[in-house]
C-alpha cells in the first residue's frame, strides 16, 4: 500500500487476524489482566489469609460416634458398596489374611514395598509391585495392601504412595484389592481424613468408596467397570502393630 | 471451531425444545434418570445434619477465590511447576486445542486416551485432534456411547441418560462388532471394559479435564466413579489436563467441603468410587510429564459482572439438570451446547455473545428448584433475571427491537399498570374486546397472535363482568372503616 | 387491626372472588379491611421477563400507596416473592436512598394472605366449611421463596367436610412462570400437563393454592380437557361456610 512499510502492512494483517496465536507469555498476561480487579482494592497475602480465614466453617468437623460406633459404620458402608468385611487381631491377621485369599481362591498377590512382613501368610505368593508394569500387574491374582486413613462415614479408603500402599496403578489394574485397615486408622469424618492428610497433601492421593462402577446406562449402578472388581477389607481391631 | 465458535449456529431453545418433545423415548428416559438421581441426592443429602452449612462454606469458599483468581491462578502455577509439571495458557478454545495438539505432536502420538470432561467438548477438542490425525478415544462409558453414537452429551454428569439401554445395545453392537452382544446393563460395560482394557494398557497419552485445581499444592482432583480416570491418569506417559481458569481453589483442606458436596449432588452417593489427587509428576508412580491447559474462552468476561459472576462458582454436578422441570421435559439437546439446564442458561450466553443465546435467559419458569439444590449456592434464577434484563437492553438498541411486539407489548403494559384509573379503563376495555373470542363453552378457547401459545393447548376464563374494584366501589360503607 | 389489601392486579382483572374471600374472612376474624383504589401492580412480569427498567416506575407506585399502612395482605405469593425479594435490589440499583429506605420499611409489613392468618393474626381455623375433596398444590413461590412449609395445610385441616388428598411431586413447578407460558409455550404445556396428571390422579373434586396464576394454568388444562376438576383459591376454600 502506498506509504506504508512491509513491516506496518504485516502489523496491520496481523491485528485483524484474530486467529494468530498469541506468544504463551503473551496469553498468559493477557488473561492475568483480564482477571484481575475484580476484588476493587488489591490485597496483601496477609488480607487474602485473612479473608481466607474468615470464611464459615459451621458444618461438622470432629465425629461424636465411638470407636466401636466408628467400626461398625465403616463395615456398614463398605457392606452396601458389596465390599467384604472381616475383623481380625493383629496377631491373628495372616491367618485371616490366608482364609480370605483362600475363599476368594488367590495365589499370586501383588505387595507394595514396605508392607509388613510380619502379617504375610505361608502359602502364597506375594510379590513386591512398585517396579512392575500394567500388564505385568495385569497377570497377578490382585493386590493386598495397608491404607493411610478410612473414612467411616462414607465408607471411604484412604490410599497414598506411601510404604505399604504402593504407587497408585497398584490398586487399579489387579481385578481385586484386600485392603488391611488399622482401627485407629477408621475416622469418622471426611473433615477429620482432611486432618490426617493434610501433613503430606502433596503425595499422590487415591479416595476409594467401594469397587468402581457405572450408572450411565438407565441409571442402574453396574459394578466393577474398569479398576478392581472385588474389594475386600480387614479391619484390625486389637492388637500393636502399624504399617507404616 | 470450538462448540461455541460463533458460527456454530443451532436453533433457538424453543424451537428446538417443540422438536425434542415429539421425542417419547427421550423424554422417558429423561424422566427416569433425574428422578433416580434426585431421589438418591435428596435422601444422602437429607441424612446430613450440616448439609446447609456445608452448602454456605463451599458457596463462600468458591466467591473467595473469584474475587482473587489472579493471585490464585499464579500461586497454583507457581506450585504445580516446582513439583515438575508444566502450566499452560489458553485464551480461547483454538489456541487450547493447538497446544493440546503440539504437547500430542511432541510425542509423535497419533492416539490420545480422553476421561470424561465437559470443558474438552466446550473446546471441540476431539474434532480438533481429528482433524491433525489424532484419534481420541473416549474411555468414559457414557462418553464411549456418545462418540460411537456419533452425539452430543446431554447432561453434564450423565452426557448419555438420554439414552436407554437397547439404544446403547444398537450402537456397541454395531460399532465394536459385537453381534451377540448381550441385553442387560452388565453385558454392555463388560463390553466396554474389554474393548477400552487394551487401550489403557497401550496408549501413551491421555487428555483429562480437572474438576479442582489447588492452588496451595499444585494438586489436581478427579472425580469418578468408573476407574477410566484412574487409568488415564496414572498408565500413560504424558497427562494433559485442560482446565477452566475457575476451577481453582485455594487449599488442599478445602477438598473437605467440596468432597461433600459434590458426590452427594452429582450421584447422590455419600463419595463416589474414585477420587485422585496428585501433585506435578511423581518419581515412579504415575506419568513422568503432566501439563495442565488453563483456559479462558469467556470467563475473564463474567468475572467482572458484579451479578453474573456467581455463575462460575459451578463445580458441575448437575444437581440443578436434576432438579429442573424444564430440562425434564426436553432434555439437554434443547440448550445447544454442552452446558444445559440451570446452569448451562446461565453459562453459556455469558461465555457466547449474548444476542446469539437470547432464548436460554428464557428457558425457565423460574422455580427455583435449582437454587435450591445447588451445593455451592449459585442464585440462578437471579442471574436469569440479570441476564433476561440484558437482553432487553440490547433489544431495545435496535429500533426493530424497540417496535417489535414484546416491548411495544410491555411498554403499554407498564403505561397501564402506573395508574389504578387507567388499570380500570384498561379492565373495561379487556371485557369489551374479548367478546368475540368467548366461545359457546363460555370460556375462549383461541387467541391470536403472540397469545396463540397459550390456547394451543389451555382454555382460558374470559374476565368477568365486574373487576375486584368495581365490586369495592359498590359496597357499602361499613360502620367499621371498610369501604373507601 | 386495620388491614390494607393489595388484591394484586390479575387478581383484580381476572379472579375477583378471591379478592372477596379474603375480605369476608378477615371481616369475619374482626378487622377492617381497606382498599386504595389507586393501587396497581407489585411490577414483577416486567421484571422478570427483563424489562427492569420500567418495573422501577410500578414499585415506586406500590411503595408510595402503602408506605404508612400498618400492614398488606397479598393473596399471592408470587407477588409478595417479587416484593421480598427484588424489591430491594431494584431501589438500590435507582440509587435513591430514599427510596430504598422506604423499600427496607415497608418490606417486613407485606404479607401473603395465609401466612398473615397464621403467622399475623395466629389463626388457623377460621370457622370454614368446605365439604369437598380437595388437594393442594405448592406453588414455585410460596414453597422456596416465601418458604410457607405447611401453614396452607395448617389452615385446610381446621375446614368443616374437607377430605384432604395429598398431591404427588406438589413441589413440582405447574409450567406458567409468567411470560414463560408465551415464550416457551411448548414446554410449559409438557410440564401443566404432567401437573394436570398428578392433580387428576387424587380424584380431588378441587385443586387449590395460593396463587391464581398456577391456578389459572391449571385450569386452562382441566377445562380443556373437559374434566370435572376445578380449581379455587385457599382463600375462598376459607371463606366458604355451610349453606
Amino acid at each position: 500500500m502506498v506509504g506504508k512499510t512491509a513491516g506496518q502492512e504485516k502489523r496491520r494483517r496481523n491485528v485483524t487476524a484474530p486467529s494468530k496465536p498469541l506468544d504463551i507469555g503473551e496469553t498468559r498476561a493477557l488473561i492475568l489482566r483480564k482477571i484481575s480487579g475484580v476484588n476493587k482494592a488489591p490485597v496483601s497475602p496477609g488480607d487474602l489469609a485473612a479473608e481466607y480465614d474468615s470464611i464459615p466453617r459451621d458444618y461438622l468437623r470432629a465425629g461424636v460416634l465411638t470407636l466401636a460406633e466408628r467400626l461398625e459404620m465403616m463395615e456398614h458402608r463398605l457392606r452396601e458398596y458389596d465390599a467384604s468385611v472381616y475383623r481380625s487381631t493383629s496377631h491373628a491377621l495372616p491367618e485371616e489374611i490366608a482364609k480370605v485369599l483362600a475363599g476368594r481362591g488367590k495365589s499370586r498377590m501383588a505387595i507394595p514395598a514396605g508392607f509388613p512382613a510380619a502379617w504375610l501368610p505361608e502359602g502364597f505368593s506375594f510379590v513386591e509391585a512398585d517396579g512392575l508394569s500394567a500388564p505385568q500387574l495385569d497377570r497377578l491374582d490382585g493386590l493386598l495392601s495397608a491404607c493411610t486413613v478410612a473414612i467411616a462415614a462414607t465408607g471411604t479408603l484412604v490410599l497414598q504412595t506411601a510404604p505399604a500402599q504402593g504407587a497408585r496403578k497398584l490398586s487399579l489394574v489387579p481385578d481385586y484389592h484386600l485392603c488391611v485397615v488399622e482401627a485407629a486408622q477408621v475416622v469418622e469424618t471426611v473433615p477429620e481424613a482432611f486432618a490426617v492428610l493434610a501433613p503430606a497433601n502433596r503425595l499422590a492421593t487415591t479416595f476409594i468408596s467401594g469397587p468402581s462402577a457405572t450408572a450411565d446406562i438407565e441409571m442402574t449402578r453396574i459394578k466393577g467397570v474398569h479398576g478392581p472388581r472385588f474389594l475386600d477389607v480387614i479391619m484390625i481391631v486389637a492388637g500393636s502393630s502399624s504399617a507404616s | 471451531m470450538s462448540d461455541l465458535s460463533s458460527s456454530n449456529r443451532h436453533p433457538d431453545f424453543p424451537t428446538a425444545a417443540k422438536v425434542l418433545l415429539e421425542d417419547s423415548q427421550l423424554r422417558k428416559n429423561v424422566k427416569h434418570a433425574t428422578d433416580v438421581i434426585s431421589g438418591k441426592r435428596a435422601s444422602v443429602t437429607g441424612e446430613l445434619p450440616d448439609w446447609q452449612q456445608l452448602r454456605e462454606s463451599g458457596s463462600r469458599i468458591r466467591e473467595h477465590v473469584l474475587r482473587h483468581l489472579d493471585t490464585y491462578l499464579v500461586q497454583f502455577e507457581e506450585a504445580l511447576t516446582r513439583a515438575g509439571g508444566k502450566v499452560h495458557w489458553a485464551a480461547d478454545a483454538d489456541e487450547a486445542n493447538r497446544i493440546a495438539i503440539g504437547l500430542v505432536q511432541a510425542h509423535s502420538a497419533d492416539e490420545v486416551l480422553k476421561i470424561k470432561s465437559m470443558t474438552s467438548e466446550e473446546i471441540g477438542l476431539n474434532r480438533a485432534l481429528a482433524e491433525v490425525g489424532i484419534r481420541a478415544y473416549e474411555t468414559d462409558l457414557a462418553e464411549l456411547i456418545l462418540q460411537l453414537g456419533k452425539e452430543k452429551p446431554s447432561h453434564i454428569v450423565v452426557p448419555a441418560l438420554h439414552k436407554n439401554r437397547q439404544q446403547v445395545r444398537e450402537i456397541f453392537r454395531r460399532e465394536m462388532g459385537l453381534e451377540d452382544l448381550g441385553h442387560r446393563p452388565e453385558d454392555l460395560t463388560a463390553a466396554a471394559r474389554s474393548y477400552l482394557r487394551e487401550r489403557f494398557l497401550r496408549v501413551p497419552v491421555a487428555i483429562s479435564g480437572a474438576n479442582f485445581l489447588i492452588a496451595e499444592t499444585g494438586g489436581v482432583c478427579i472425580v469418578e466413579s468408573e476407574g477410566n480416570g484412574r487409568m488415564c491418569l496414572t498408565l500413560p506417559k504424558v497427562l494433559i489436563a485442560i482446565a477452566g481458569i475457575e476451577k481453582v481453589i485455594p487449599r488442599f483442606q478445602d477438598l473437605e467441603v467440596l468432597l461433600q458436596t459434590l458426590p452427594r449432588s452429582a450421584t447422590g452417593e455419600r463419595m463416589n468410587p474414585y477420587n485422585s489427587v496428585w501433585t506435578g509428576v511423581h518419581p515412579g508412580d504415575g506419568p513422568q510429564e503432566f501439563h495442565v491447559i488453563l483456559l479462558d474462552n469467556g470467563r475473564s468476561g463474567i468475572l467482572h459482572d458484579d451479578e453474573a459472576r456467581q455463575t462460575l462458582k459451578c463445580i458441575r454436578c448437575a444437581a440443578c439438570q436434576n432438579a429442573c422441570p424444564v430440562y425434564r421435559q426436553t432434555g439437554g439437546h434443547a440448550y445447544g451446547s454442552v452446558y444445559a439446564g440451570p446452569i448451562g442458561a446461565i453459562l453459556t450466553p455469558q461465555l457466547r455473545p449474548l444476542r446469539e443465546e437470547a432464548s436460554l435467559p428464557y428457558a425457565s419458569s423460574l422455580c427455583g428448584a435449582c437454587y435450591e439444590v445447588c451445593p455451592v449456592k449459585i442464585d440462578i434464577p437471579e442471574v436469569l433475571i440479570h441476564l433476561r434484563g440484558k437482553v432487553v437492553r440490547e433489544e431495545q438498541s435496535t429500533l426493530a427491537g424497540k417496535l417489535g411486539i414484546w416491548n411495544l407489548g410491555m411498554q403499554m403494559a407498564a403505561a397501564v399498570l402506573e395508574d389504578g384509573g387507567r388499570l380500570h379503563a384498561a379492565q373495561r376495555l379487556g371485557r369489551l374486546a374479548q367478546k368475540p373470542f368467548v366461545a359457546k363453552s363460555g370460556f375462549i378457547e383461541r387467541l391470536p397472535f403472540l397469545l396463540s401459545g397459550w390456547t394451543k393447548t389451555r382454555d382460558l376464563a374470559p374476565l368477568p363482568e365486574e373487576s375486584f374494584r368495581e365490586w369495592w366501589a359498590k359496597r357499602p360503607v361499613r360502620k367499621n372503616g371498610g369501604g373507601m | 387491626m386495620r388491614v390494607s389489601l393489595f388484591i394484586t392486579c390479575y387478581n383484580d382483572t381476572l379472579f375477583p372472588q378471591t379478592g372477596k374471600a379474603v375480605v369476608r374472612v378477615l371481616e369475619k376474624l374482626g378487622h377492617q379491611v381497606e382498599f386504595l383504589p389507586a393501587q396497581t401492580c407489585c411490577g414483577q412480569m416486567h421484571w422478570n421477563t427483563g424489562y427492569l427498567r420500567e418495573a422501577v416506575p410500578l414499585i415506586r407506585h406500590f411503595v408510595d400507596l402503602f408506605r404508612d399502612v400498618e400492614a398488606v395482605c397479598v393473596p399471592s405469593s408470587s407477588c409478595v416473592a417479587m416484593i421480598r425479594d427484588h424489591y430491594v435490589k431494584a431501589a438500590r440499583e435507582t440509587g435513591d436512598q430514599g427510596f430504598l429506605a422506604e423499600v427496607e420499611a415497608l418490606t417486613p409489613r407485606v404479607f401473603e394472605f395465609s401466612e398473615f392468618l397464621v403467622k399475623k393474626l395466629g389463626v388457623e381455623d377460621v370457622g370454614a366449611t368446605y365439604p369437598h375433596r380437595v388437594t393442594y398444590h405448592a406453588s414455585c413461590h410460596s414453597l422456596r421463596s416465601l418458604q410457607l412449609g405447611d401453614i396452607p395445610f395448617r389452615l385446610l385441616r381446621q375446614v368443616r367436610g374437607i377430605e384432604l388428598v395429598d398431591l404427588q411431586g406438589l413441589d413440582q413447578c405447574c409450567g406458567f412462570g409468567g411470560t414463560f407460558a408465551i415464550k416457551n409455550a411448548d414446554v410449559s404445556s409438557a410440564m401443566l400437563a404432567e401437573k394436570a396428571v398428578s392433580v387428576l390422579n387424587t380424584g380431588a373434586e378441587v385443586c387449590t393454592a395460593v396463587d391464581n396464576s398456577c391456578l389459572m394454568h391449571l385450569y386452562g388444562s382441566l377445562h380443556r380437557q373437559r374434566t370435572f376438576t376445578r380449581t379455587a383459591h385457599l382463600a375462598e376454600i376459607l371463606a366458604s361456610e355451610a349453606s
